[in-house]
């Protein structure tokens, strides 16, 4: 006890004493062994699992560990997804794909999902998040993670070596923005429009890496899918992590995906009464469709001020809206119709099991009689790493970012929607509000 | 550290990690990357950087992708550091882990395009050409050692002793 003169109380009894937490300060005290963590303070984190796909991962890494002679920390705790360049398409591709499949081989990787999805979605559908956990993606999109009350955030392949040779990374403990939302969606709207409606309100930068946790009744009646893309987007605010306290929902989704009952723990991971938190309350109720006009995502607003716009292309896709969900609310307004004439509707389902489960539904089968392209459960055009995404064209989609250029031409004007609005979209050639067609 | 003189290149805001490392050529390495960088907002950039020279922007700098190689474009241009009055936390990151400076500086838009400025890393100051004064937020100790490192891999090089 030399260390502790003032015979203050040890660690694990502070917590009765401890002042109000948030949620990521609750998960930061976790993953750094202390008692409490306070904003603004830097604290080394042990690393409850790595995850990375074939771009930013082991065509990065392998010859990094190479050169310094080290080792993965913990196999067990790394996940690999190859995701970006599958299928490959062509020399380029094959070679980094080859990279990956025949670095996960020799060393052993226990977890490694090979062209069956989206690596956020692919993740907790393999069952490899819980509440609690501490994770690291090397991709931006990985605040997903904290739709199931982990905190996860996203890092560059070079801090990624260092998390996989050490099993730590430090942090600098965020303040908590929490987003209330009250009141219910309407019928014909979803967590994208959520998000794209507080992107419109905050920017891009606006939530300065800190930790945004969505909270309040609309949040807590969404599905585990929903909750996913809220998350998702958080990285669109600028946010370092996107959480929200799991539930009751979480369990059983979690359990859903086959995960151990006794091994999901809810209890506590919930920001405290009191806590230091800085809140802006939204109302669910009178929310309207949303679309972020081009190039950016925080040109959000409300889809009467872009109704009209003709599109040529519309494209149902990536880890932001691909999911079961998604799908489900394309087909929901595309049932018995075609899309327009001159439209190209591309559809990438985020996973092969969400892609098996709307074909068991009947979904697909809606969405291909409406005259939708299947596109292979990977990254695809939204990130301009494959797809087909004509210059010049006005596009419509369900991705998460609309920069210059990003879904691979220079000339196309992209603007992001929840996929009802992309679906109405494509049944009447412009862009239109989803709830007339529902109606 | 003695102060040092760059030259400036001046952007605007929101500059996006699909502007600096545009998706197309990811497949390639930094050196493929390296002529496309910003070729969407300044053609001239890549080409006509030197060695030496500093960016300045508007607010929002490197929003977007976890692409490190964003910054490794601009570590592979040679260029000395970004000044602006914010950046995206991800970008920072990755930034410092392959040895970028980034500077956040309120004031970085009085900044004009080619003028000389000196950088003071002790004082964390940024001053024009006219003698302004700029103040830089702090960095941690150690993301400045991690510069003057040449970035993390460096520092693993030394820690696992294979410097």
């Amino acid at each position: 006890m030399t260390d502790n003169p003032l015979g203050a109380p040890p660690p694990s009894a502070a917590p009765a004493a401890a002042p109000p937490q948030t949620l990521a300060q609750k998960l930061l005290a976790r993953a750094s062994g202390r008692p409490h963590v306070a904003a603004g303070e830097i604290v080394n984190c042990r690393v409850d699992l790595a995850m990375f796909h074939d771009s930013s991962g082991p065509r990065r890494l392998k010859p990094m560990l190479e050169e310094l002679g080290a080792r993965i920390w913990d196999p067990s705790r790394v996940v690999l997804v190859m995701d970006h360049y599958v299928p490959a398409r062509d020399e380029d591709s094959r070679r980094i794909v080859r990279i990956a499949r025949d670095w996960a081989a020799e060393q052993r990787l226990p977890h490694v999902y090979d062209s069956i999805g989206i690596c956020h979605v692919v993740l907790p559908q393999q069952g490899h998040l819980r509440p609690g956990l501490f994770c690291v993606g090397g991709d931006s999109h990985s605040p997903t993670g904290g739709a199931f009350g982990a905190y996860m955030f996203g890092i560059g392949s070079t801090e990624m070596l260092g998390v996989v040779v050490t099993g730590e990374i430090w942090v600098r403990v965020p303040q908590t923005i929490r987003m209330w939302w009250d009141g219910r969606l309407a019928p014909g709207l979803t967590a994208k429009d959520m998000m794209l409606a507080m992107t419109g309100r905050f920017g891009m930068n606006g939530a300065d890496y800190q930790a945004v946790e969505f909270c309040g009744s609309a949040v807590q009646a969404l599905s585990m899918p929903e909750r996913m893309t809220m998350s998702n987007m958080s990285a669109e605010l600028g946010a370092q992590t996107g959480l929200i306290a799991p539930d009751d929902t979480t369990r059983a989704w979690l359990r859903g995906v086959g995960v151990a009952d006794e091994t999901i723990e809810t209890e506590g991971w919930h920001t405290d009464e009191g806590a230091p938190a800085t809140t802006h309350r939204f109302d669910a109720a009178t929310l309207a469709p949303q679309v972020a006009l081009p190039h950016s995502p925080a040109n959000a607003r409300d889809v009467g001020d872009a109704a009209g716009t003709p599109v040529q292309v519309a494209y149902v896709g990536a880890c932001t809206g691909a999911k079961l969900e998604d799908l489900r609310a394309a087909a929901q307004v595309l049932r018995g119709h075609r899309v327009a004439e001159g439209v190209q509707l591309m559809v990438a389902p985020a996973s092969l099991r969400d892609q098996q489960d709307a074909e068991r539904e009947g979904v697909m089968a809606v969405l291909r009689a409406a005259g939708a392209e299947l596109l292979p459960t990977a990254c695809g055009a939204c990130s301009g790493y494959g797809g087909t995404i004509p210059e010049g064209a006005n596009v419509i989609a369900t991705t998460a970012r609309n920069f210059k250029g990003r879904m691979g031409a220079a000339t196309a004007q992209v603007y992001l929607a929840s996929p009802y609005t992309v679906a109405a979209s494509a049944l009447r050639g412009r862009i239109s509000d989803p709830r007339e067609v529902l109606a | 550290m003695t102060p040092s003189t760059h030259r400036v290149w001046r952007l605007g805001a929101d500059i996006d990690t699909d502007q600096l490392a545009p998706g197309a050529y990811m497949k390639l390495d930094i050196d493929g990357i390296a002529p496309h960088c910003l070729e969407g907002v300044r053609a001239d950039f890549a080409a006509g950087v030197r060695p030496g020279d500093v960016i300045a922007a508007g607010p929002n700098f490197g929003i977007g992708s976890s692409r490190e190689q964003a910054a490794g474009v601009l570590v592979r241009l040679g260029l000395r550091a970004v000044i602006a009055p914010s950046f995206s936390g991800l970008y920072f990151r990755n930034a410092f882990n392959l040895g970028l400076l980034l500077l956040t500086c309120p004031q970085a838009e009085v900044l004009t395009e080619g003028e000389h400025i000196t950088l003071d890393l002790q004082a964390l100051t940024v001053t024009t050409a006219a003698g302004r004064t700029l103040p830089c937020e702090p960095i941690p100790r150690f993301l400045l050692d991690m510069v003057r490192a040449g970035g993390l891999m460096n520092q693993l090089r030394q820690r696992l002793g294979k410097a």
